[in-house]
């Protein structure tokens, strides 16, 4: 199974590598652009017995090392 | 008690050697030790160590397992794996543990700082976090630091001044807190005398950007725990070890050979020789 974990920042947070990224693409000419934030991703392949167990086991990884909850929420995507 | 201090790196710590001169400088016993050799059976016998063998820990500077992740993520998820007993004990028993820039993100992230329960050195989650910098840039220039400690943290004891000089060089370095909790926990530091280090212009002023590098809530550079025993901050004490590591060297009316930083690691050094 692979799932791609996105990790980003919760609301009300502040993104400076998104507003220096939105100021460099204004700066380009991309006046239509509104806003700008990032996310990481991290795809991870795993064994188990069901997509359950393996949602389960990769919220440990976030907690235990991908997500600081101080400032970053996760969330799963299913690719296989 | 004799002073042993181990001085932790693993891949991409890079100010190790800097950071175990400074403490042989003061009279301590100092070394480089990868973690690998407190735990990993691989390691050959001479090279063993354990953490019982040291009194005192430094987490240096530099930018381990790459910054990987978040700063400091990695180093501590493998502390906590393998040492995490081991240094809750440390700590419990009041041996010191110094993070400086990178050490001070892996002591967040390990949950050894900002350390408020004295019952439980390291919290189960990080309650902190050293985020990007404000400017998004990796800030590399002196820093004036007010020092604000009442007499807690066991580092800084013996500085004389109000203001110090340390230079800092880091892109995670501002000082944040859970939204909407902030001034509870900025309260919290303040009553438990936790702050020790903040930001000011050349005046001692609290100021903004580009003095306070990264955007820090409270100005805050460098706090410890609730026992004083774990200090971490971002600008680097190393590098202002020496008279000549500051900006204004040679300078008349200073007579010694060493400079602002020199204090954090003789305070470290007569502190374990009293325990």
């Amino acid at each position: 199974m692979i799932a791609d974990v996105y990790i980003e920042l919760k609301e009300g947070v502040s993104d400076p590598e998104g507003e220096s990224t939105k100021k460099a693409l204004k700066l380009l000419g991309f006046e239509n652009v509104k806003s700008v934030s990032t996310r990481k991703v991290f795809r991870i392949e795993i064994d188990a017995n069901s997509r359950e167990e393996a949602e389960e086991e990769i919220k440990q990884m976030c907690e235990k090392l991908l997500a600081n909850p101080v400032i970053q929420r996760y969330h799963i995507t299913w690719i296989s | 008690m004799e002073v042993r201090i181990a001085v932790l790196r693993i891949e991409g710590t890079n100010c190790e050697d800097e950071t175990v001169k400074a403490l042989r400088n003061v009279g301590a016993f100092a070394e480089a030790v990868h973690l690998k050799q407190l735990y990993s059976d691989m390691i050959k016998e001479k090279e063993r160590r354990s953490l019982r063998d040291y009194n005192g820990i430094v987490i240096p500077g530099g930018f381990s397992a790459g910054d990987y992740v978040r700063a400091g993520a990695i180093f501590s998820a493998r502390m906590r794996s393998v040492l995490r007993r081991d240094i809750e004990e440390f700590i419990r028993e009041g041996y010191p543990i110094l993070g400086i820039c990178n050490g001070f993100q892996v002591l967040v992230e390990l949950g050894a700082l900002p350390g408020m329960d004295e019952d439980k050195p390291l919290s189960e989650k990080p309650e902190m976090v050293l985020a990007i910098n404000n400017s998004n840039r990796f800030e590399c220039r002196l820093s004036y630091l007010k020092h604000e400690n009442r007499g807690n943290c066991i580092f800084t004891g013996a500085l004389k001044k109000d203001i110090v000089v340390y230079p800092v060089a880091h892109a995670e370095g501002k000082v944040t807190f859970p939204s909407g909790l902030e001034s509870l926990h900025i309260n919290r530091l303040v009553e438990n005398d936790q702050i020790v280090f903040r930001y000011v212009d050349e005046r001692g002023n609290y100021a903004g950007y580009p003095w306070n590098p990264n955007g820090s809530i409270y100005n805050i550079a460098g706090i410890c725990n609730i026992t004083g025993n774990v200090f971490g901050l971002m600008p680097h004490p190393e590098r202002a070890f020496y008279a000549w590591h500051h900006f204004d060297y040679p300078s008349e009316g200073k007579e010694s050979e060493y400079g602002d930083g020199k204090v954090v690691f003789e305070s470290m050094v007569n502190y374990i020789k009293k325990l």
